[in-house]
């Protein structure tokens, strides 16, 4: 049997490996696109200070940017290490997109971001610009591969079961990359990353203008950082709600739970913008209700109901026993892969054979649990409600911040008055934490509303994990808390001295070594 | 979908295997080979600001040699990629751990004047190097003797062994073999890429380091014939699903040279490694610079070949129960998958070596203290 233990150590551990690594991608994401615009501007004006800016902003983007190449070099291993049957079970599908992702976008980012940095005197103006745009586009590349493999997590098309090599294969590798929740959660993402950058340079910039210093470098950061930002935000609350559509389409239970649904909601479904869920008695009281707007979000129609946890979990059931019958005839497949009657009804009840491997907490040989195990692998597939419940709130309240607190800031420098209202400008300052909050909640979202599955419907987690022993993964997990922990103290420490230099400190001489 | 057969399939994805492994030990080996280098080659602090800068511009790209091999392997050879880094687990640990401090070293090392600041990222940029390269080397040992490992009827694997079982002599030898050959290319590189003195005592290192790997590289070929090597017994489809409990497998002493005894050409591959490295040492001494570099790779090249090459048809044997080894045969991904990968390959690996080298052009030349502290962008 798998070590309960050995499972929770491994699922921290990616969980802060993984949120860890994306303190850092959204600001790559945005910075990249933000770098290329504002030497575009550059090349077009000739003007020195654009100059100035990209190169300014862009030592601050090489900071962040190291850190996420160092963190993201855990997430490339960390599924052969502590999900090794995860790796064998779906690796033909989901290798795939990490694979092109260093073959196709993170060569030509690493390649040229070198040349970003080293280049400036060895290029003509148009060829740097060239490749500060190819930094670009590789960062955004590397995220939609990433989001193509994140996305067949959440919808797995395209593949098929093997019992001879007891795996899932590609049977359409044009569906996996064309697969819609991965398109809307790609744009959702690198939008989110967008943000991120255009509120860290209105934030910077608007410390610069409190400050009284930069001002000309601050102001036209800060107009750059507003009109790339409103896009931005708004392309984000859009995408989400697309996001939302393609989720209820395949993962009905992560929309009931993000809702706190028990009870299936008659069309067209109403959302509950707050409330309190009472996991006991599985009801949200003080629900403040909008009529409509659930029917609309997740079914895109008036006339069709959302179900609620309590009808899922009775379908998941006659699923799980679905799923013993197909594991059953996986098991006469294994021993006599000739045996019509087996293939016959693994054919039939193929599909559910992921809901019978939820028994395998309950017992190892699946086929003969009773109904008490079923009916409690069948509560399983309910993720955490109180958790997603108020962290998709959040989210979505911060989302709808961005796009008016951009929106205004774009009146603001249509007006010429981004430094005129003290208030705004500590507003600016401290909207600096909201995009990495916001981030972080939209993966945990995704990913904890994904559980019990590695991959929706088809490998619960506790199967996916390798089998190294807990005192193992116990050291790593040490291991990288303790290293990640002083590079953040590092980064900050770094990022802080740079931003107080500013442009005229930073882009001055490099400091000599001194004796300390 | 069937262009081209699942067993040609294999044999390609086996030679791009390699083609990766050789990239990767070429490419991302020199800078590996640099960060060994920096504390003894370099003195003083502009002397270690030239020795940084002179990877500094392309040293990230390189490394996606490493990230690209990761993924290569997840997405063609599924089964080595969960067993080999779920068995050697805290191998890879202190692996992962010490590349994560090379991207930061770079970038954080010059960013503040103290010098204890700056000694501090330097012995981690040195750690950064050595461990990748000494534990890269013992996994390498290790696939050749086998590891234990076994699966059950799920394909779930069990390894029996922890971290000190991988640190037995034939390993560790192969370790030292894999920080004399880098050692050897950081090397020859910065005898390419920097000025008096920092190249003459690259120079120097590189060619003794070229010597104790021949001599290394030599003992372990002695070693490794009294070695069992693995075989596949009796016949074995080459173009069935993926199942490693399909087949026999026998253990023979002085099996891996059996290659070299049924297919001489093979032997081009040690021949390469110990030519290059022959050719790498006169070099140096003669500082013809730019050959001793590229005999440098070529030695690189033809040791990762050589491992490669015993092992054919074996990836990763398994010393525990054989006929769970992991096979070419046997360990692949999907006809479909093999062929979508080649595709992806063959139209991105030549647009990625041609813009590889038109930066390396445009950063040719040597990397001198003046030139680093005129430029705010160095590290």
């Amino acid at each position: 049997m798998i070590d309960p233990t050995a499972v929770d150590l491994s699922r921290l551990q990616f969980a802060l490996t993984a949120m860890y690594h994306f303190l850092f991608v959204p600001l790559t994401l945005g910075l990249s696109v933000l770098l290329a615009i504002m030497e575009s501007v550059y090349v077009m004006t000739g003007r020195r200070v654009w100059r100035d800016m990209t190169q300014y902003w862009g030592m601050l983007f090489g900071i962040n940017f190291a850190m996420g190449v160092a963190t993201g070099l855990t997430m490339e291993f960390q599924f052969g290490t502590n999900w090794a049957y995860y790796s064998h079970y779906v690796g033909d599908i989901f290798g795939t997109p990490l694979a092109i992702e260093g073959l196709m976008a993170f060569f030509l980012e690493a390649t040229f971001v070198g040349l970003f940095f080293f280049g400036w005197s060895r290029l003509s103006k148009v060829s740097h610009l060239a490749t500060t745009w190819l930094v670009a586009l590789g960062t955004n590349l590397s995220a939609l591969w990433i989001l193509v493999a994140n996305g067949w997590m959440q919808n797995p098309v395209g593949a098929a079961f093997n019992p001879r090599s007891m795996r899932m294969e590609v049977t359409s590798f044009y569906d996996v990359l064309f697969n819609p929740v991965a398109q809307a959660k790609f744009v959702h993402t690198v939008s989110a990353g967008y943000v991120t950058g255009a509120i860290f340079v209105m934030a910077v910039s608007a410390w610069f203008l409190l400050c009284g210093r930069n001002a000309a470098f601050a102001k036209r950061s800060m107009t750059v950082a507003a009109s790339f930002g409103l896009a931005s935000a708004l392309s984000v609350v859009v995408l989400g709600d697309e996001s939302g559509y393609t989720a209820s389409e395949n993962q009905k239970m992560k929309v009931a739970a993000i809702e706190a649904m028990w009870e299936t909601e008659p069309a067209p479904a109403s959302f509950t913008v707050f409330g309190i869920p009472d996991l006991a008695a599985d009801q949200t009281n003080y629900a403040v209700r909008i009529p409509w707007v659930l029917g609309l979000i997740a079914t895109r129609s008036l006339d069709t109901p959302v179900p609620g946890i309590r009808n899922l979990v009775a379908d998941n059931a006659d699923r799980i026993k679905s799923g013993m019958i197909a594991y059953g005839a996986l098991a006469k497949l294994r021993i006599n892969p000739g045996d019509d009657d087996a293939r016959a009804a693994f054919a039939a009840h193929v599909q559910d054979l992921g809901y019978g491997l939820l028994l395998k907490r309950y017992t190892d040989k699946v086929t003969d649990a009773n109904a008490e195990q079923i009916q409690e692998a069948a509560w399983d597939t309910v993720p955490n409600v109180l958790p997603l419940f108020w962290s998709f709130r959040i989210m979505v309240a911060i989302g709808f911040f961005f796009i008016a607190f951009f929106a205004f800031s774009f009146w603001l420098s249509a007006k010429r008055r981004l430094d005129r209202h003290r208030w705004f400008l500590r507003l600016a300052l401290l909207a600096l934490p909201l995009p990495w909050i916001s981030a972080e909640l939209g993966w945990f979202v995704a990913e904890n509303g994904r559980q019990p599955w590695t991959i929706d419907g088809v490998l619960p987690t506790f199967l996916s994990v390798s089998s190294v022993g807990q005192a193992s993964v116990a050291v790593s997990l040490i291991g990288f808390v303790l290293l990640y922990s002083l590079l953040a103290i590092v980064e900050v420490f770094l990022m802080i001295k740079y931003i107080r230099l500013g442009p005229e400190g930073a882009l001055g001489a490099p400091a000599e070594a001194t004796a300390q | 979908m069937n262009f081209l057969d699942y067993e040609t399939l294999r044999v390609i994805w086996w030679v791009l295997l390699g083609v990766l492994l050789i990239g990767f030990a070429v490419m991302d080996g020199f800078d590996l080979g640099v960060g060994i280098l920096l504390p003894f080659v370099a003195r003083s602090d502009g002397e270690r600001r030239v020795v940084v800068n002179a990877v500094g511009p392309v040293w990230e790209g390189n490394q996606v040699w490493l990230i690209l091999g990761g993924g290569a392997i997840f997405a063609a050879w599924p089964l080595i990629y969960a067993v080999a880094f779920s068995g050697f687990y805290l191998a890879m640990l202190v692996v992962l751990l010490a590349l994560i401090l090379r991207p930061v070293g770079f970038k954080f090392r010059s960013k503040m004047p103290g010098t204890r600041w700056r000694a501090t990222w330097d012995w981690l940029l040195f750690l950064g190097g050595f461990l990748p390269a000494l534990i890269f080397g013992v996994a390498v040992g290790n696939a050749l003797v086998g590891a234990p490992f076994t699966f059950d009827d799920t394909l779930r694997m069990t390894y029996v062994g922890g971290l000190l079982g991988l640190l037995t002599p034939f390993p560790l030898l192969v370790g030292l073999v894999s920080v004399a050959m880098l050692t050897m290319h950081g090397g020859a590189y910065l005898a390419l890429k920097t000025e008096e003195p920092v190249a003459g005592r690259a120079r120097r290192t590189a060619f003794f380091a070229a010597i104790i790997l021949i001599l290394l590289f030599a003992v372990a070929g002695y070693w490794s014939a009294g070695l069992d090597g693995y075989r596949i017994a009796g016949a074995f489809p080459h173009d069935s699903d993926s199942n490693p409990l399909g087949k026999a497998v026998i253990r023979i002493a002085g099996g891996w040279y059996a290659n070299y005894a049924a297919m001489p050409w093979t032997l081009a591959a040690p021949c390469l490694g110990f030519g290059g490295a022959t050719l790498a040492a006169l070099a140096l001494r003669l500082r013809w610079d730019g050959l001793g570099f590229i005999a440098s790779a070529l030695a690189v090249a033809g040791v990762v070949a050589t491992a490669g090459v015993s092992m054919f048809p074996f990836l990763l044997p398994s010393s525990l129960d054989p006929r769970s080894s992991l096979t070419v045969w046997d360990a692949s991904s999907s006809q479909a998958t093999l062929f979508n990968m080649l595709v992806a390959a063959v139209i991105f690996v030549p647009v990625v070596i041609a813009y590889t080298a038109f930066v390396y052009r445009v950063l040719r030349g040597r990397v001198s203290e003046a030139q680093v502290s005129a430029d705010h962008s160095s590290y």
